[in-house]
Formats: C-alpha cells, sequence, structure tokens
C-alpha cells in the first residue's frame, strides 16, 4: 500500500511540475492543482497509514495507540486543501481578467511568440 | 504584563477593523479610512508597549485557546518579534497615511485587504508553531495579491499571475517541510520542535537536513534571495506605490523567518541538522546583493531600480545571517528596520516623481521635470542617501558593524569586497538617476501646481518615512544596543524553549453552562 501511495504523490507531483513550467494559464493552474493534490496526500502520509483506526476516542476502544490514528495530520490535510482552494479560485479569477484583457491565455499576457505589450519591452 | 491579552492584540486588532470596514466602510470611503487609520495608530502604541514589554528580555508565551504547549497554538513575544511589530506598525503607518488621498480610491477593498495584510504580518512575526506560520503566511500572501491587484489594469494583471503561481508552489513546499518535520518529530511547535531535532536520532538525519532546506528555499522565496527573487522587480514595478511601500515589509518575512528557524531550530545545537543552512545562505545572500547592485544599474524604470534596492537589502541582511556569528546576526538586525523604511519611502518619493516627469513617468529617460526640482529632489537625496548606505544614515552603520562582524569570518576579503562593491554600484545607481532626474532635466512647459504634485496626505507619508528615518540616524545606539540584545536572546534558544513549553495555562475565567460530556 505504501509504495502505492508513493508512486501516486510522485505521479502526481511530477504532472503537476512538468505542467506548471508550461506557457499556457490553463495548463499552470491545472499543474498547481495537482500539486496540491500530491502534497495533500503526501500530509496524511506523514500521519503513517493504517486502516480501520479511530482518530478519536471512541467507546469501546481499549485506550492503546495500536488503535487510534493520529488526528493532526488529518486537520492539516484541511487546512492545507481550503486554502489551497481559495488560492486556485483566485487564480483562475486573475488568468480569466487577464485573458479578457490582453486577449491570449500566455503567462505573460498577451498570445505567444510576440509580446502583447510593445511596451512592455520597456518596462524593465 | 499584568493584562496577558496584549499580546494577541496585533493580530485580533486589525482583524477587527478589516470586519468594520467591510461591514460600515464599502460605501463610506472617510469611515473606511478612519478606522483604518485608528487601527494602524493603535497597533503602533500597542507594538511600542510590547517592544517595552520585551526589552526587559523575558520571553512570553501566549497559549490560544488556553491549552498547553506543545499541544495548542502559542504565539511568542520576544525582543526579535516585537522589533518586528514595531516596524510593521510605522512601515503600514507611513503607507496608509500616503494612501488616503487617492491612491484608496482607485478600487474596492483597499483598507480591509490592508488591515489583512497587516493582520498576517503581525500573525507570523508572533506564532510560534511552524502550521500556524504557514497559515498566516497564506493570511498575508492572499492580503497581498488582492492589494497588488489594486488599481487593476493589464501590467498588474501579468505580474499577478506569476506572482500568485509562484507563492503557491512556495506554499506547496512549505506544507511539504512541515510535513516532513511533522512525521519525524511528531510536532509542530518550534521551541518543541527544536528539542526534538537536536534530539533526533542519526538515521533521520539526511530527512531532517532536507526538510531544513527545504524550509529555507520557502523562506527565500519570501526573503527574494538568489535564485528565487526574480518575481521581485516585476511584482514590485507593478504595485501601486503605498503597496509597494507594504510590501517592503513583507520581504521581511522571510528574513525573520529565515533568522528564526537558522537559530532555534537548526542552530549550532541543532545535533544532525546543527547549521545545515548556514554554507547555503553564506554564498547565496552575497550573490544577491551583487545581483542587486547590477539590477538597480541595469534598471531602465525608477521603480524597478527601488524594487532591485529591496533585493540588495534583502542580500545584506542574510549575509549576516549566514555568517551566524552573535555580532554578525545583530549587525543584520541592525540594518533590518532602517533598510525598509528608507524603501518604502523612496517608493512612494518615486510615485510623486513619475507624476511630476508627465509623460516620461518613471522611466529613466531624459524627461522635462513638471515641478518640485527642490523639494522632490531633497527628499530623493536624503533617502538615496540612506539607500546607498552612506553617513550619516543609520544604514551605514549597519554596514559598518556587517563588515566587522565579518571580519572572524572564513572568507573576510569576498564578504568585504562584494558588499563594499555592491554598496559602491548602489551609489553610481542613485546617483544617475538623480543626476537625470533633477539635474540634466530641462523645464516643463506645463508646470504642475503643488497640489497636484502632492496632496497633503501624500505629503504627510513621505515626511513620516523621512521623520522615521531621521529618527533611526539620531537613535541609533538605543537601536544598537536593543539589536544586540535580540541576538543574544536568539542564541540563547533555551529561555525560548523554557518560556514556551513551560508556560502555564491562566485558570479559567469563567466554567462554560452547557457541559461537554455526553448526555
Amino acid at each position: 500500500m505504501e509504495i502505492v501511495l508513493a508512486i501516486f504523490v510522485g505521479v502526481l507531483t511530477g504532472t503537476g511540475v512538468w505542467l506548471t513550467l508550461r506557457a499556457r494559464t490553463f495548463d499552470v493552474i491545472l499543474g498547481l492543482t495537482l500539486l496540491s493534490y500530491a502534497v495533500n496526500l503526501f500530509i496524511a502520509a506523514m500521519g503513517r497509514m493504517y486502516s480501520a483506526r479511530a482518530p478519536i476516542i471512541e467507546a469501546g476502544r481499549a485506550p492503546s495507540l495500536l488503535e487510534y490514528a493520529d488526528p493532526l495530520p488529518q486537520a492539516l490535510v484541511l487546512t492545507a486543501i481550503v486554502i489551497g482552494f481559495a488560492m486556485t479560485a483566485l487564480l483562475i479569477v486573475i488568468a480569466l481578467r487577464s485573458r479578457a484583457e490582453s486577449g491570449g491565455d500566455h503567462v505573460d499576457g498577451g498570445e505567444q511568440g510576440a509580446p502583447a505589450d510593445p511596451a512592455r519591452e520597456d518596462q524593465r | 504584563m499584568n493584562w496577558p491579552h496584549w499580546i494577541i492584540l496585533p493580530v485580533v486588532l486589525p482583524l477587527a477593523a478589516a470586519a468594520l470596514i467591510l461591514l460600515f466602510g464599502r460605501a463610506h470611503l472617510g469611515l473606511a479610512r478612519l478606522i483604518s487609520l485608528a487601527s494602524t495608530l493603535a497597533l503602533l502604541g500597542v507594538a511600542l508597549g510590547l517592544v517595552g514589554h520585551a526589552q526587559g528580555g523575558a520571553v512570553e508565551a501566549y497559549l490560544v485557546g488556553n491549552w498547553r504547549a506543545p499541544f495548542g497554538i502559542s504565539l511568542v513575544l520576544d525582543r526579535l518579534s516585537a522589533l518586528m511589530l514595531l516596524l510593521t506598525a510605522a512601515v503600514g503607518l507611513v503607507a496608509l497615511v500616503y494612501s488616503m488621498d487617492d491612491d484608496d480610491r482607485r478600487g474596492a477593498y483597499f483598507h480591509a485587504l490592508f488591515q489583512l495584510q497587516l493582520m498576517g504580518l503581525n500573525g507570523a512575526f508572533l506564532t510560534g508553531d511552524l502550521f500556524n506560520l504557514f497559515v498566516f503566511f497564506e493570511v498575508l500572501l492572499s492580503a497581498s495579491y488582492g492589494l497588488l491587484l489594486h488599481g487593476g489594469g493589464r501590467a498588474r494583471l501579468a505580474a499577478a499571475f506569476h506572482y500568485v503561481s509562484f507563492n503557491l508552489v512556495g506554499s506547496a513546499l512549505f506544507l511539504i517541510a512541515v510535513a516532513m518535520l511533522y512525521g519525524l518529530t511528531g510536532t509542530l511547535n518550534m521551541a518543541d520542535l527544536a528539542q526534538r531535532v537536536a534530539a533526533a536520532p542519526a538515521e533521520n538525519a539526511a530527512l531532517i537536513r532536507a526538510a531544513a532546506l527545504l524550509l529555507l528555499v520557502v523562506f527565500s522565496v519570501k526573503a527574494a534571495l538568489l535564485p528565487l527573487y526574480f518575481w521581485l522587480p516585476d511584482t514590485y514595478g507593478a504595485a501601486s506605490a503605498p503597496v509597494a511601500a507594504l510590501f517592503a515589509v513583507m520581504t521581511k518575512v522571510g528574513i525573520y523567518a529565515i533568522a528564526r528557524v537558522t537559530t532555534l531550530i537548526f542552530g549550532p545545537e541543532a545535533g544532525v541538522a546543527a547549521n545545515v543552512a548556514a554554507p547555503w545562505l553564506a554564498a547565496l545572500a552575497l550573490a544577491t546583493l551583487a545581483l542587486g547592485s547590477l539590477g538597480a544599474l541595469a534598471a531602465r524604470r525608477l521603480r524597478v531600480q527601488v524594487a532591485y534596492l529591496v533585493v540588495a537589502s534583502a542580500g545584506t541582511l542574510l549575509v549576516g545571517l549566514g555568517l551566524g556569528t552573535q555580532a554578525a546576526v545583530a549587525a543584520s538586525l541592525f540594518y533590518l528596520a532602517p533598510s525598509t523604511l528608507v524603501v518604502a519611502g523612496l517608493f512612494l518619493v518615486v510615485d510623486r516623481i513619475a507624476v511630476a516627469r508627465g509623460e516620461a513617468a518613471d522611466h529613466l529617460r531624459l524627461a522635462p521635470l513638471g515641478t518640485g526640482r527642490a523639494g522632490l529632489g531633497a527628499v530623493f537625496f536624503v533617502l538615496a542617501l540612506a539607500a546607498a548606505s552612506l553617513p550619516p544614515s543609520a544604514n551605514f552603520m549597519g554596514k559598518a558593524t556587517l563588515l566587522q562582524a565579518a571580519l572572524p569570518s572564513a572568507h573576510p576579503a569576498l564578504t568585504w569586497a562584494v558588499v563594499l562593491l555592491a554598496g559602491l554600484g548602489l551609489v553610481v545607481a542613485l546617483a544617475r538617476t538623480g543626476s537625470l532626474v533633477f539635474w540634466k532635466a530641462p523645464e516643463a512647459l506645463h508646470r504642475l501646481s503643488p497640489q497636484l504634485l502632492a496632496s497633503g496626505p501624500q505629503r504627510a507619508g513621505i515626511a513620516l518615512a523621512l521623520l522615521a528615518v531621521l529618527g533611526l540616524a539620531i537613535g541609533a545606539g538605543p537601536l544598537a544596543a536593543y539589536t544586540q540584545a535580540t541576538s543574544a536572546q536568539l542564541f540563547a534558544r533555551q529561555t525560548y524553549i523554557d518560556a514556551v513549553l513551560g508556560a502555564q495555562p491562566a485558570p479559567p475565567a469563567w466554567t462554560p453552562r452547557v457541559g461537554m460530556d455526553k448526555p
């Protein structure tokens, strides 16, 4: 099970990095989303992998650490998911506005190849 | 402190102000300004009080929710966090006052976002928990995304897309590092982490060192360390002037986090991970400083030139942290406040210069000057002098003590050469700008009225920045004493650990009416 999860996290990270390095805003956003999935799985895995263990005290369970899983990584994952989700939404809005204003979805604004704004060269 | 809740005020106050502004200030800009100004002034007062308290040398832990550390989240006030709080409030006030005539009109929610940004900054400086630090990073970043876009426009959108994506990747790396440390040590409380990393078995050494360096990468994204600073000139060059001024303190969050983590958790006593970041920091900081100086020389826009000053200042600060001795860290911390305030002031002045030059705006080419040759020129001269670390500014003192502290290091000649040559580069860059903009510029046909050049609040904001820079030059003695004590406190990490882990929950102030037990 561990090896499956490790491979899965690796594939997600690799795909995410590759997409993030592309020049289209949509690809970058997808890449960042995959990257955040990989990170979330990684955090969950850092609480170690168990099955059929309760994260909070349950009546009738033996009061032993062998019976319980670590609840903290689960709370961390939840926080990370919420934050990542909100940031992705914001990034989509920026990308859409950028497309509306410059007429292309290149990450630098405008179309691939030609710079959208001739003045941009001058901005440095 | 007889009232323990002072420590959490720098987080709660701007949050409440932001909520009030969103509730009542949406239709009334005047009210929004009033609340924002009141909150920032109150923050300045609280920060002054906290600095006064921290000066005594006590490390104070505030248990949020009255849970004992390391199980609950704790806020920690020591000399370093108090200094950062004061710096944030001061820069915040300068930027806010400047914005209150024109800039805050250009889009909705400026003041609410501004307060949330202050909350995120203050929280990051106060928290004693690594995951909580991540959360406050996100709070300050999400507010900064909004502030960067404030005013709209194509250049800002393009810069914002890069900035947000870059920081999202940074956040992902931060989470990986945090998760690794938690998986290896089972704690996220920084004091507890310091103990457990020091006692970690050798078989975990490689993973802990990897996590430590990953944290360094994440903080370097914020602090603008080579090779992770390329986002900064574009972003700061695109932001509106008061926002860029406030962002000057944002890079210092990264510096703060590096200073905290490299002394507390991965310091000289950290066992398998002792001083893991130091060799990287020392070399990269010198390279950052050199490239910041070259960038300032090569910049074609005045605002981008100031942004490169931020990079150069970050490089200088990290040189001190990279040297890693108590004297060098003290010199760095001394340099921190004046360099931040000077850059914030310069962003504001440059905004006015761009108005005075009309069409040419802040592009570094010969162009007629509408007005303000004497006034703007004098202000620019004073701030540029300080930014280039020439005497009699406090920046000069900071750099001089840093060079002194570098003498016993491994490569003093290299450090001296880079710091001095980079300083020379900044002097040349700023002198060239000054002569191009003020001396060589012909008189414009249409003279700008003084009111159009800078309104009351804008003048007040710039005056406040000037006052702070001059005040730091005069008060350099007390500041030096304070930063030396701060550095000593950072290296006496056991005090910090004992204060946090030994903090006792207060007796409950009230008993809940509804019991938590199951019926």
